[in-house]
């Protein structure tokens, strides 16, 4: 079987899987794609032609998706990946100055990765937490009301590496699992 | 997929005119017909729909029918109501049906046209002065047609590539597309090579192969011709001609066997580019791009411009009683051509006949590409078939000629184009027989012919060719031949007249086709010159259905077994 | 307007609060989970068709077309596979709803889309959900493997002869995903390009040109609540032809943004923001509403509404009047869209709050058909520099030319949902328009709110 990508076996096999659950291979292009990524960071040409042998398509079709869809990547982004909601909702309740505080606390610009690639920041469109913006996900976790003096504490909670711990933010994920105790 | 039914005709209402229009054709076509243009930059007669270019928008209407009986509902003077939709559609997916409203003339319409004009411009950088599509540029049309005349944008434009190389043949210019997506869908759907399409994502999509692949197929050029604008050009003609000073001849692609009908540009006397006509019967709107090169042979290093005998160049006339003298009272042997036309083939047997020569004729073969690159890669064996020049399915050599030589039986040779060598004559057996060679370009046989007749190519003559598919197609001069030459035709008449001590003169097409149409058994009995002229002619080839033709099944092609079967 | 606070009514949102309901199967059941689902089994598969289009439910992703004569449309004839799809990639700016039923009560939509699927027949049902929700996915995979494990899902549901797969699907990031023929589009593995309709309406020709049922989460989840009372009684839940419960999201500058589940037509706009939402921030006035999602046309805080409704009744309304259900905001010439009510109150420069939505559209359009695409990027590109010093007089009209050059001539919806934001914060709003192009050479304020 190809692996030139070296992809562990757990991705290998993920691949097999969803693959199998569609009528037609090339309808597991996205879920194919974010599990490479997944695993490489990014989608590179290399990875795309594998990919299109993998799903029987010609590179150009899968190259197509990964410059169409924001989240896709040919390189990839910080260590810490930091997306900002810049849409009205969020907009209003003061997105804009959070990035800039971002910006200027993490040492990297928007749309950017920082040199020593630990972090990247992302001004996104709406991540449809609107009512308790601005809206923030740093890699998988979804934080809201982060603005102003909050974001300034935000950023330097991030880069002490005590984010997750912290009480002062706790993210919509893990306050599913905390309110919810059977 | 939107597939209509052609079958009948119906009545819609054009602008407020009835018309008639076969059924399930779309509104573009159905105003086509009657004059009305409806101007569309993503549709294309042969390529699915894709309507993203919302050029073609037209007000559309249809009778009115109670939901509940079905009975139509009708105005007080008992015509029928119509139910206009209220946004306008797109004509290039809209099938007429009985009794439809259209109206391509209206002000929304026309509104709708300026709207798009505008946006189509609003990012098209001021190229034209050195963009080859210049004269034949849609855009440009449109906008003189149906644009507002001038221009509200201040902002910037968008910056992509430009003049990047998509292909060996295929120069790509992304700011001047307008992500019409025609050449992607002919790459998927005629070439059947997936290597185009567009990356990132809204205004900013742009028009691209994979890296380290490109438009590299054999029909990469035909995107440049469906390309409205000049985003996709010719690298060969780039810079070369502006497109206004060329003057279109009708041709015939003399490639294969396929019988691509094309356009021959040309100025003062200089093919600058060939480029397919439309036949819906044949090529669609297609050719090949080897096929488009041939023009090249024009001008080429080997071409056989002046007559000559033994090697020095001596006047026609001379030549010509030269090889009269070699191929009196000989054992004659004729090596004709598939290439030749139908009418030089004609007198080429007409001579063999009078003459009691003996016939040779080779095939030249290649790979069929099931799609306008047949197999057979001469423009008219048919044609030596129908013509009776030969009884038999030529094959890809000359061994017959060869062994015919050694058993003694020809002396002399009048050799039409080929290449002995290369065919099977052993140099031992070219060495037996004098030649006299009648082509265009050198080769083997003509560097040891005693006399050498130069021809004229397909584009400096006119003539005829029946395609794989048995359609007999003439094809019209498009450029003066060397100075001093004669047709073919005219070559071989007076051979012919000197051999046999007849006098008939064969120089004019219509003449010989008098004498080509009068034979009785001949599938040519009875078709006029003048009718040949006007379109393609459907032959009748049952009578070769045995004879395993070499051609596969192709755009526009089943071969006889399997239409018979 | 009243002074008591109108109650919610939370049937979607029952339980999505609850610090003791967790998103397990257990919960779920506890709490009475699935019993609609064998309700259904043990009808006819047109009945519960049936019992849908009595209830009279519309689609709450944003067109608001019934459901139940969404069903009708399908093409059972051509014998080809049937397919339903739930449209889980909420991305209209203002829309946070159908995360909390994700998120909070997965198995509610799992309820609801088997059953739905039984009703249409479908061959396989998957969820599109946006690539935004990791958490999202991974719970919804859980649940459906939960619920295959319990027999609700896949393989012969309840030990009928009935079998239908539900597969997660995730997107990547594209709001164009959320058309239907763009999440067609995208779930074939394509670039999600909406088709042209006629003729690839998705009930006909849809997902690998099968007929194909595309419905929003909360359409779906409320399939299973209106095969639980029956179609008739939800029915009566809500007005006429506004049927049942809507979830508002209501986001901005008010005190309690959030989401709230209401009956529809229970409480009118200006109840909404002043009472249940606690009123603006101290100090500030209402200057605009946009009530259905960004795509939504916006309402001045100072507009009269009239006119008369489909029931012959004469309006005239307020903004703070307007009834929350699906009519009343399309009768105030805007609509309910996907119920994300923005608010935005005098400390809003207008200009720069449509710069803002005008980027959004700009940087989303596929690029397919050429006025959304050119269009969108002229007016963001305007309104851009109509904010950074560069505006004239004429940018005002010249938008709205633009934005009705895009009006009613694309392939999809989001021509509309491009053009019309500009058109109405344009009209409403036309002389902060013109005011701009002598506001030229000002700085930015640094207290000012920046929304661009």
């Amino acid at each position: 079987m190809d692996n030139s990508l070296n992809l562990s076996t757990d991705t290998l096999s993920k691949i097999d899987e969803v693959v199998s659950k569609y009528p037609e291979k090339r309808s597991a292009s996205l879920m194919v794609i974010h599990l490479v990524q997944d695993e490489l960071g990014a989608v590179n040409n290399l990875a795309c032609e594998w990919i299109a042998r993998r799903l029987e398509l010609e590179p150009i079709n899968v190259k197509e998706l990964i410059t169409f869809y924001p989240m896709l990547r040919e390189k990839p982004w910080g260590r810490k990946h930091v997306r900002v909601c810049r849409t009205l909702p969020c907009a209003l309740r003061g997105s804009y100055g959070t990035c800039k505080t971002f910006e200027e606390k993490l040492g990297v610009k928007e749309g950017q990765v920082s040199e020593d690639g630990e972090y990247s920041l992302e001004f996104m469109e709406c991540l449809a937490d609107c009512g308790q913006g601005p809206v923030v996900i740093v890699d998988e976790k979804t934080y809201e009301n982060v603005e102003g003096k909050s974001a300034e504490k935000f950023a330097d909670l991030l880069i002490d590496g005590n984010l997750e711990e912290s009480d002062d933010f706790q993210s919509y994920e893990d306050s599913l699992t905390q309110e919810r105790k059977q | 997929m939107i597939a209509p039914e052609k079958n009948e005709l119906v009545v819609i209402s054009l602008n407020g005119v009835e018309v008639e229009v076969p059924n399930g054709i779309n509104a573009v076509e159905a105003a086509a017909l009657h004059g009305k243009e409806v101007p569309h930059y993503c549709y294309h007669p042969k390529l699915s729909v894709a309507g993203n270019c919302r050029m073609c928008l037209v007000e559309m209407g249809t009778p009115m029918r109670d939901r509940g009986t079905g009975d139509p509902i009708l105005e007080e003077d008992g015509t029928p109501k119509i139910g206009w939709v209220p946004k306008p559609v797109i004509g290039c997916a809209t099938n007429v049906s009985p009794g439809m409203h259209l109206r391509t003339e209206s002000d929304l319409v026309n509104e709708c046209r300026e709207g798009i004009m505008e946006f189509l411009l609003v990012n098209h950088p001021l190229d034209c002065p050195i963009c080859d599509q210049a004269g034949e540029c849609r855009l440009q049309e449109f906008a003189t047609d149906y644009g507002r005349g001038y221009s509200r944008y201040i902002e910037r434009k968008n910056v992509k590539p430009k003049r990047t190389r998509l292909g060996p043949r295929v120069t790509l210019d992304d700011e001047r597309c307008i992500l019409c997506s025609r050449c992607i869908r002919f790459s998927q759907e005629v070439a059947k090579d997936d290597v185009l399409g567009f990356v990132d994502r809204g205004s900013f999509s742009t028009l691209t192969c994979f890296p380290g692949k490109e438009l590299a197929n054999n029909y990469s050029l035909n995107t440049v011709d469906i390309c409205p604008v000049g985003a996709l050009t010719s690298t060969d003609f780039r810079f070369k001609m502006r497109v206004w000073f060329l003057k279109e001849s009708k041709s015939i692609c003399p490639e294969s066997s396929a019988g691509c009908n094309t356009l021959v540009s040309s100025r003062e006397g200089v093919i600058q580019r060939i480029t397919p006509r439309r036949n819906d019967l044949i090529n669609d709107t297609w050719m090949t791009d080897s096929g488009r090169a041939l023009y090249k042979l024009v001008q080429a290093e080997d071409r056989i411009r002046r007559p000559s005998a033994n090697g020095n160049d001596i006047p026609l006339d001379d030549a010509i009683s030269r090889a009269f003298e070699i191929l009196k009272g000989k054992k004659i042997g004729v090596v004709a051509s598939c290439r030749s036309t139908l009418e030089e083939q004609f007198l080429t047997h007409r001579l063999i006949e009078l003459t009691d020569a003996k016939v040779f004729i080779r095939g030249h073969f290649g790979e069929d590409d099931g799609i306008l690159l047949s197999a057979d890669r001469t423009p008219n064996l048919r044609g030596a078939l129908v013509s009776g020049l030969s009884n038999y399915y030529p094959q890809d050599h000359l061994n017959d000629l060869n062994q015919s030589i050694s058993d003694g039986e020809v002396e002399s040779l009048l050799v039409i184009g080929e290449d002995l060598l290369e065919s099977g004559v052993s140099q031992d057996n070219l060495s037996k027989v004098s030649v006299v060679f009648m082509g265009t370009h050198q080769n083997s046989t003509s560097s040891i012919a005693e006399v050498i007749l130069p021809g004229l190519t397909v584009f400096e003559k006119s003539g005829s060719f029946i395609n794989r598919s048995f359609f007999l197609q003439s094809f019209d001069q498009a450029i003066p031949g060397p100075v001093g030459l004669l047709s073919d035709c005219e070559i071989i008449s007076r051979l012919h007249n000197l051999l046999t001590d007849e006098a008939a003169e064969f120089f004019k097409l219509n003449e010989i086709w008098k004498a080509m149409s009068s034979s009785k058994n001949s599938l040519l009995a009875g078709i006029e010159f003048s009718e040949l002229k006007k379109g393609v002619i459907q032959l009748d080839g049952a009578k070769w259905e045995h004879l395993s033709f070499i051609e596969k099944e192709a755009l526009h092609h089943k071969p006889l077994e399997l239409t018979t079967s | 307007m009243s002074t008591t606070t109108p109650k919610e009514r939370r049937i979607i949102l029952k339980h999505a609060d609850d610090p003791n309901y967790s998103n397990r199967i257990g919960c779920y059941l506890r709490e009475g989970g699935y019993e609609s689902l064998k309700k259904a089994f043990s009808m006819k598969p047109e009945e519960v068709g049936e019992e849908v289009l009595k209830s009279g439910v519309r689609g709450r992703g944003g067109a608001g077309f019934p459901a139940g004569m969404k069903w009708k449309f399908l093409d059972r004839k051509s014998g080809k596979p049937i397919y339903l799809i739930c449209n889980a990639d909420e991305s209209e700016p203002g829309t946070f709803k159908d995360r909390q039923i994700m998120y909070k009560d997965p198995h509610q939509l799992i309820e609801g889309m088997m059953i739905s699927a039984f009703a249409i027949g479908a061959k396989q049902a998957f969820i599109y959900i946006r690539a935004e929700f990791h958490e999202g996915a991974r719970i919804l995979e859980r649940a459906i493997l939960e619920a295959k494990q319990a027999g609700f899902c896949g393989n012969q549901i309840l030990g009928s002869t009935y079998s239908c797969d539900l597969v997660v699907h995730r997107g990547a990031g594209a709001y164009i995903c959320g058309e239907e023929t763009g999440l067609i589009e995208s779930l074939e593995g394509k670039r999600p390009n909406p088709r042209i309709k006629p003729p690839y309406f998705p009930a006909v020709l849809g997902l690998y040109q099968c007929p194909t049922i595309v419905n929003n989460v909360e359409t779906l989840c409320n399939v299973r609540h209106i095969i639980e009372i029956g179609g008739e009684e939800f029915s009566n839940i809500g007005k006429p032809n506004n049927t049942g419960t809507r979830i508002w999201c209501v986001s901005g500058q008010v005190m309690k943004p959030g989401y709230y589940e209401f009956e529809c037509g229970a409480l009118t706009l200006g109840e909404m923001i002043f009472n249940v939402c606690g009123g603006l921030k101290p100090g500030r006035s209402l200057k605009a509403v946009i009530p259905g999602g960004s795509s939504a046309k916006v309402l001045r805080a100072d507009e009269r509404f009239t006119g008369s409704l489909k029931d012959g009744s004469e309006f005239d309304w307020g903004l703070e009047d307007i009834p929350l259900d699906f009519d009343g905001p399309m009768a105030a010439g805007s609509m309910s869209g996907s119920g994300g009510i923005i608010v935005m109150d005098d400390t809003v420069d207008i200009v720069e709050a449509m710069a803002n939505v005008n980027a959004f559209y700009a940087h989303e359009s596929c690029g397919q058909c050429t006025p959304c695409r050119e269009g969108s990027l002229w007016m963001r590109k305007i309104t851009q520099r109509m904010c950074s010093g560069g505006a004239r007089e004429e940018d005002a009209d010249l938008l709205l030319s633009v934005a009705k050059q895009i009006e009613g001539r694309t392939i999809c919806a989001f021509g509309e949902a491009a053009a019309w934001p500009t058109q109405s914060f344009v009209t409403k709003f036309k002389d902060d328009f013109i005011k701009k192009a002598s506001e030229s050479s000002k700085e930015r304020d640094s207290k000012s709110l920046q929304l661009i």
